[in-house]
């Protein structure tokens, strides 16, 4: 750690940790609902617990994405960052922000629609809570004694995820017209400007962890980025083939998100060559795996499980089964959450002074969890191709056929156990760095 | 061999161009004439029907247009699938389930007791009727043409 107001990410990194074990407890609320234990049904029902998961999800992404940036930019400005007291202020409205939106969820207090189901006073208090945010870290940078490229791309999309935001608040009358305009949100959101936050934390890390000039990290940043708007924006059509707009989409949204594969393919190969290029041998190498984990994981998740069921032919029997929520897991993880998890493992010993590099503790969270989230990929991608061939192809019942599959949430429930497990070690590793201190100024990293 | 230079203005320019096209292809489908979302048919009922739709957040179980969390039934087409199933009474069948004050949990699957008044429990049958009526392209609840010549005969 270069810079006392640093310390400030791993707030946002803890919270982050406590909103993601709550995520899971409502994931498991849901597989037990789908096996027929819905006993908390009075309480939570299913509606409740979807909600909360999945905004759950963004807000823990988006915490990691905030502390990566008050962590990242002023190293790479060679700042102080402008305000600390305001940093702080910033992460108690979005935890407060967040904690009102859930319990509200409990309550029937929300705006029903898939992923931005936050009620709209509190989208008003996230524009604001978002420029507080983008205050902050675009003044330390445009103060500051440098502007990288890495520090540019990760402001770029931070800048234009709160932009993006704003389509979501648009009121409409008709339910296609507001599905259309609510995809400008989570769809240029997952696969295009988070990807810029994903690639500027991977170019940071890759810096620091492979010692391959920045020059060269920074022009292939700058491809894949490219790549990642090229198909990214134009394959939001694949969102519009059977919502109800015109046929266009079918052949715009079929060609350009079969391309957008190509971006992830392209992350991939640029993390893996610069791990072999690199000289340096960082020690810590449970941020390398999370980090090279990242880039691999989201290349099989997002890239070809994407592809897997993006064309429109395939599409046509697809859409609306669970073969999206098998597509939906392995992407998120890989993309996001693993990305998140790997500026955590760099940060962590370099916050607290603590190298706890070597536990074994660390490794098993990391495998733990991978393995745990590729099982339950699994179990949703056979619910979901059975559900497309009885539905789709035989005609049966929606009901009949949720009996029929449900003994894959078994297995679902089985393999998120052992991913569940993964993020424990994982906290319980966070936990034991301790908090951050001034002496970790000191020390090397 | 490219240049930063180089790929920066790949980067930029493949950026704007693709969202220019973006804008551009969403002005030309929603424009009068290439517009299929049924916008012409949308009456006050409707609305308050999707007002209905979302402050209780339905699409957290059903899915609508194939959106929506897969928990409980698609009912993009929901008033014809029920009129087949039940003699042509589908919009009583949905009115009583919406206005039922003991949870309906077909095959033991729970759905919210909402107790909605008559008036509401109109108002979405509204909104689902209206739905039904759009283009969607060819998506179906059945999709596949052997599966539908299997119904038919």
């Amino acid at each position: 750690m270069k810079y006392k107001s640093q310390k400030v990410a791993y707030w946002f990194f803890a919270l982050s940790m406590l909103l993601l074990i709550l995520q899971i407890v409502y994931g498991f609320i849901m597989g037990f609902a789908r096996i027929g234990f819905d006993n908390l049904h009075d309480f939570i029902p299913f509606n409740t617990a979807r909600a909360v998961h999945t905004n759950l999800l963004v807000v823990w992404l988006l915490s990691g994405f905030m502390g990566a940036a008050y962590y990242i930019i002023p190293e790479e400005a060679q700042k102080e960052l402008v305000s600390v007291k305001l940093a702080y202020v910033q992460l108690i409205s979005l935890a407060l922000v967040g904690v009102v939106a859930i319990i509200g969820f409990h309550f029937n207090i929300w705006e029903g629609r898939k992923f931005l189901e936050i009620p709209r006073p509190l989208d008003y208090l996230v524009v604001v809570n978002v420029l507080l945010f983008l205050g902050l870290i675009l003044t330390t940078l445009f103060t500051g004694k440098r502007r990288t490229t890495t520090a540019l791309v990760l402001s770029m999309g931070l800048l234009f995820a709160a932009l993006l935001y704003l389509p979501g608040m648009l009121p409409f009358d008709s339910q296609v017209t507001d599905s259309f305009f609510r995809w400008w949100v989570v769809h240029l959101w997952v696969e295009g400007v988070w990807e810029l936050i994903m690639g500027g934390i991977l170019s940071f890390l890759l810096i620091k962890l492979t010692g391959v000039d920045r020059e060269v990290i920074e022009k292939w940043l700058y491809v894949i980025v490219g790549l990642t708007f090229l198909s990214g924006v134009l394959g939001t059509g694949h969102h519009y083939y059977y919502i109800g707009v015109n046929k266009i989409w079918i052949i715009v949204g079929g060609i350009f998100s079969a391309l957008e594969p190509l971006a992830f393919l392209a992350m991939a190969l640029f993390a893996v060559n610069m791990y072999r290029k690199g000289e340096k041998k960082h020690p810590n190498k449970l941020a390398l795996y999370w980090t090279l984990g990242a880039a691999i994981v989201s290349f099989v998740g997002a890239g070809l499980l994407g592809f897997a069921h993006t064309l429109p032919q395939t599409n046509l029997y697809t859409h609306g089964t669970l073969v999206t929520a098998m597509h939906g897991h392995l992407a998120f993880w890989g993309a996001y959450a693993m990305i998140v998890l790997a500026i955590i493992s760099y940060s962590l010993p370099n916050m607290t002074g603590r190298k706890l590099y070597e536990s074994s503790r660390g490794r098993a969270a990391f495998w733990l969890s991978n393995i745990g989230m590729i099982g339950m990929t699994v179990a949703f991608g056979v619910a979901g191709v059975a559900q497309v061939y009885l539905e789709r192809k035989f005609g049966m019942d929606f009901m009949t056929v949720q009996k029929e599959i449900s003994i894959h949430f078994v297995v679902l429930i089985i393999c998120a156990t052992m991913f569940a497990t993964g993020i424990v070690l994982y906290i319980v590793d966070f936990y034991k760095h301790g908090t951050p201190t001034d002496e970790a100024l000191e020390i090397k990293e | 061999m490219l240049s930063k230079k180089q790929a920066r203005a790949f980067f930029l320019g493949g950026t704007l161009v693709t969202f220019l096209v973006f804008i551009l292809l969403t002005v030309y489908s929603l424009s009068a004439s290439n517009d299929q979302t049924n916008h012409e048919n949308l009456t006050d009922s409707v609305v308050r029907g999707k007002e209905i739709w979302e402050s209780n957040n339905c699409m957290g179980c059903h899915t609508l247009l194939g959106e929506g969390a897969y928990y409980a039934p698609e009912l993009t087409k929901v008033v014809d699938r029920l009129n087949l199933k039940y003699d042509g009474n589908g919009e009583e069948v949905i009115k009583s389930i919406l206005m039922s004050e003991g949870p309906w949990q077909p095959n033991g699957r729970k759905m919210v007791a909402y107790g909605m008044t008559e008036q509401e429990a109109t108002d979405v049958v509204a909104f689902f009727k209206w739905i039904g009526q759009i283009d969607l392209n060819g998506f179906d609840r059945i999709v596949s043409p052997l599966a539908k010549d299997k119904i038919n005969n």
